[in-house]
């Protein structure tokens, strides 16, 4: 059927558009950035049409296509969604494009390969969203370095050698853990059905089997790469680094969808493949998620630099993640899905202004700004925008995502005490000091600065085009967050139906 | 016992590069332009021996009573050496005039190293794996001070020639008494007969004799002493021969000798062995290679590091991690030769630039060379979907198998340890601005070299089955 192939075109797109890329010639910077667009574009469509062929009241997984690839190891090309992967899969899509779009300006050293490395990581990111077995997955989870290593590498900022190197050995030692337990397990897997198998829905039965002290070990492996990759404190350290060095275009793509990549695993390996041990460790790793909440906020509070603020403020918010995922109930764990993108968004947003000031002034500390309100005023209000959905404010989506995670929380047996709920939600008020402080000192006040009158110019047409969706999508969750929550119902239901229908003895 | 004639027929590859020998030296002695005509000789010898090994696979026999085999595996290590003599060759052309030895003879040492890999991939006897190792090793002990008025080289050759002879010794004493034990020197009688005789203390202390002296030869821990040198001070495509089809030779024997432990289900004694030996060797090469700044030095460290890898498969010894080998040392030579090939283009004369600086700002001198450089680099780290990522992921799954999964933990820790060295020169090529202005000079010949590594190291890491379904049907013969 040909339904089933749309995910193979939407991943073969970016890899067959970056590779086109390469037969550019070096000079037709032009051409090649509105290819990389147009290319981006293009998968944009073809999500979009998997989002409208979806049916959300079926919590299988959708638009599935299976072809072997390896048959001596008995691994396969297989791909499917479900209602979470799909909303990360249009995160993707939809961010993409825009960050393409934001460089037009910042990026002017070698566009051709900038632009390779964009599309090969959006296939890398898709790949790890839609893939249905575990040995692909590890592929996709690695192969997406690659192209991070060289943006950040090539295009970072002074400290860009340090920054790249971190970010790739950090994520490179939880995966390689993750490899060797993907080995146990498909192993594992042969002694039970007779047949070496990385297919997760059959490792989906034989993960709760294993027995309980080899499966903490198993968690452990899986649990250290995604936590990593979160980052959950206190394994954040190359966050910051990365984050600052990054250029915007590398900000935005690592905090809107690098990072969930780190939650996502969590929900779709850990959780179902190693129920008990996820109930086992839920409260310690709650514990850690709420000092990262706590610490990356207070943390945020104290930056001088407007990027490295952003860049904490994301170890606080994904925190929130991890919580509401451990936390097991529908409210939260759909909370947590609903925060993934709201992070995306808002924090991309807030990566993408800061980078658009910095393209024009060419600093970043807070204390050089203050009171461009004045100069640009249409700018003051998209960073409004994006820092008030980034605190939470009720009527914008982050509001929608901490209240289901807190109440959620609350609401927990696995967690079974309202002391999370409380340290939790004090991260949301510390959210929004740091923020609106920030925000006071960077747009308020009067002009320090009379060089700002000479460089700051408000938003052109392009900065627009860029901002104006995310904008409308960070309102329209706020206000309408059924769409996207309709998405991922079913799918959250089943995937806590599957860990509790394996854990009914620890849990009463 | 009488020889058919069909027994020559199918020993053809071997008398087809005895012939190349002989030959080239022919032609080496009428004319004065040898070293025009022996490359392409050699690249058309080359060639043809690894079609026609891949095209005869499943003409398995074992031909001279027992002496030699020929089609299975021995046929996949024919391809392996020939086709990375060839890449070798091809490199070697432009670089030769570089080094200083323009000569013809080089052409036909290589081809004589790689008639001894062939003898010592194919021999059932223990007597011919001894007749083939001293083929091989003598023609790499010349190639090492090949460049005679050069002072590092001699060292080189020196230092290869003594301790490798030292090794050579074990070998032969062990085969004393393996012999003395046994009573035969057919490897087919051995390995038959290896559950009883492997009780025989004298026995297994032969034969862990023998297993020292190939230890050395692949250059793992603790019998590595002679690699950083010998690497460092042989020219750059002859390290490249060294360290890719030499020890897949090695690695041959290896795996015929500890045969009977995978194939006949008999105790595996030397596990504790190889379990040593592998972690050892992962470790030592990847800790040793974070400080090295010479690239030909760093590779040779990195050499020693993945010969802990392959010998983890022989540790789990099943025929999961046997066929993993084999797969691992095929990637493995395209990746490693293809670096080679690459510092060879690089390298200026009298052993300049092959330090880590000279690759600076690689990518906007030469921009190809860039990308596949970082494309060995990023394969020998492991990374996927390329072949060196397969050659890991294989054996791992071997060893995890066979209950080793404490030795797949130390290899990926390795794995991590040698991802930073590995990324160090990509971060030179890329995010460094260019320290020395020269121009490498590409001839089309080593270009060609590098771009048929890389699409190897491509197709085997997309398409691993190709080369993984070919293994696992000759792995058993």
């Amino acid at each position: 059927m040909e339904q089933n192939l749309l995910l193979t075109y939407l991943l073969f797109t970016p890899i067959i558009g970056s590779v086109a890329v390469l037969f550019f010639g070096k000079n037709q910077t032009k051409f090649i950035r509105w290819f990389g667009l147009f290319v981006s574009l293009i998968a944009f469509v073809i999500s979009l049409i998997i989002y409208f062929g979806f049916d959300s009241s079926k919590p299988q997984f959708q638009f599935l296509h299976q072809v072997l690839w390896i048959s001596s190891l008995n691994v396969s090309y297989n791909v499917g969604v479900d209602g979470i992967s799909l909303l990360l899969v249009l995160l993707t899509t939809f961010l993409t494009p825009l960050t393409l779009l934001s460089t037009w300006n910042a990026i002017e050293k070698n566009v051709k390969m900038f632009t390779f490395s964009m599309l090969f990581l959006e296939a890398g990111m898709l790949g790890v969203f839609v893939s249905l077995d575990i040995f692909l997955f590890y592929i996709f989870w690695e192969v997406m370095l690659i192209p991070m290593y060289f943006i950040i590498g090539i295009w970072g900022g002074e400290r860009r050698i340090y920054a790249s190197i971190k970010f790739f050995i950090y994520t490179m030692v939880g995966s390689l853990l993750m490899l060797v337990a993907i080995i146990w397990l498909a192993v594992y897997a042969s002694g039970i059905t007779g047949k070496f198998t990385t297919n997760l829905l059959e490792l989906y039965k034989v993960g709760p089997t294993i027995p309980h002290q080899i499966q903490g070990w198993m968690f452990g492996a899986f649990f250290l790469s995604f936590a990593i990759k979160v980052p959950l404190f206190p394994l954040h350290t190359w966050l910051p680094d990365a984050h600052v060095e990054a250029p915007t275009a590398g900000s935005v793509i690592l905090a809107g969808v690098l990072l969930k990549m780190g939650t996502y695993g969590i929900l779709r390996y850990c959780l179902p493949l190693f129920p008990q041990s996820a109930i086992n460790f839920a409260p310690l790793i709650s514990v850690l998620a709420i000092i990262g909440i706590i610490y990356g906020a207070l943390v945020s509070m104290v930056q001088t630099d407007i990027k490295k603020l952003v860049a904490y403020s994301s170890v606080s918010h994904l925190g929130f993640v991890v919580l509401g995922t451990f936390a097991m109930t529908v409210e939260a764990v759909q909370g947590a899905v609903i925060q993934m993108v709201n992070h995306g968004l808002s924090t991309g947003a807030l990566f993408l202004l800061v980078g658009i000031i910095y393209e024009r002034t060419h600093r970043r500390d807070i204390a050089y700004y203050g009171g461009i309100a004045k100069l640009v005023p249409l700018y003051a209000v998209a960073l409004m925008i994006a820092s008030l959905s980034s605190v939470g404010l009720p009527g914008l989506n982050g509001f929608i995502g901490e209240f289901l995670i807190l109440l959620g929380t609350f609401k927990s047996s696995v967690l079974n005490s309202w002391w999370y709920t409380v340290f939790a939600a004090t991260g949301v008020i510390f959210a929004a000091v740091y923020l609106l402080w920030m925000y006071q000192r960077v747009v308020f006040g009067e002009v320090k600065n009379p060089e700002l009158k000479e460089h700051l110019t408000d938003l052109n047409v392009r900065e627009f085009v860029v901002l104006i969706p995310i904008l409308i999508f960070i309102v329209w969750i706020g206000i309408y967050p059924s769409t996207f929550l309709g998405m991922t119902e079913e799918s959250t239901k089943s995937i806590l139906q599957h860990v509790s229908s394996f854990t009914f003895d620890i849990l009463k | 016992m009488p020889v058919s004639n069909f027994e020559y027929y199918q020993l053809s590859p071997f008398i087809l590069i005895g012939l190349g020998i002989i030959i080239s030296v022919v032609i080496e002695m009428i004319t004065k332009k040898s070293e025009q005509i022996l490359p392409w000789l050699s690249i058309l010898l080359f060639l043809a021996i690894s079609i026609y090994s891949i095209v005869n696979i499943n003409n398995h026999a074992i031909l001279f009573g027992g002496m030699i085999e020929v089609g299975g595996k021995p046929a996949i290590f024919n391809f392996i050496f020939n086709i990375g003599a060839m890449l070798i060759v091809m490199s070697s052309i432009g670089y030769l005039k570089k080094y200083g030895t323009y000569y013809g003879e080089y052409y036909i040492i290589v081809q004589s190293s790689v008639l001894g890999m062939m003898i010592m991939a194919g021999s059932k006897d223990i007597l011919m794996v001894f007749l083939g190792l001293e083929l091989m090793s003598i023609c790499f002990y010349v190639l090492a001070g090949f460049n005679r008025k050069k002072l590092s080289a001699n060292e080189s050759s020196l230092k290869y020639f003594l301790l490798g002879s030292f090794a050579t010794g074990f070998i032969v004493y062990g085969i004393a008494l393996i012999y003395g034990t046994a009573g035969n020197t057919s490897l087919l009688y051995i390995t038959s007969n290896f559950a009883s005789l492997s009780s025989n203390i004298i026995f297994v202390t032969g034969f862990v004799l023998f297993l020292i002296g190939f230890s050395f030869k692949i250059a793992a821990f603790p019998f590595h002493m002679w690699v950083p040198d010998v690497y460092q001070g042989s020219a750059t495509t002859v390290t490249g021969l060294m360290s890719t089809t030499g020890k897949t030779a090695a690695f041959s024997v290896l795996i015929i000798s500890i045969a009977a432990t995978f194939t006949l289900n008999a105790p595996n004694v030397f596990k504790p062995y190889f379990s040593v030996i592998a972690a050892l060797s992962m470790l030592f090469g990847s800790i040793v290679a974070i400080s090295q700044n010479n690239l030909k030095r760093m590779l040779a460290y990195s050499s020693i590091s993945h010969a802990g890898y392959m010998a983890i498969g022989l540790a789990a010894a099943n025929t999961q991690s046997i066929s993993g080998i084999i797969f691992y040392l095929a990637a493995y030579a395209f990746m490693n030769i293809g670096a080679f090939t690459v510092i060879s283009i690089i390298e200026g004369e009298g052993d300049t630039r092959i330090d880590i600086d000279s690759f600076a700002g690689l990518h906007t001198k030469s921009p190809v060379l860039a990308a596949f450089m970082s494309l060995f680099m990023f394969a020998l780290a492991g990374i996927p979907p390329l072949a060196g990522f397969f050659g890991k992921y294989y054996v791992f799954v071997g060893a995890i198998e066979g209950g080793l999964t404490w030795l797949a933990i130390v290899g990926v820790i390795s794995s991590m340890i040698s991802v930073y060295f590995y990324l160090r020169v990509v971060v030179y090529i890329y995010f460094r601005d260019s320290i020395e202005e020269f121009k490498p000079e590409i001839s089309s010949f080593s270009l060609s070299a590098v771009i048929i590594s890389g699409a190897f190291v491509l197709i085997f890491g997309i398409l691993p089955d190709l080369l993984l379904n070919v293994i696992n049907s000759v792995i058993n013969l």
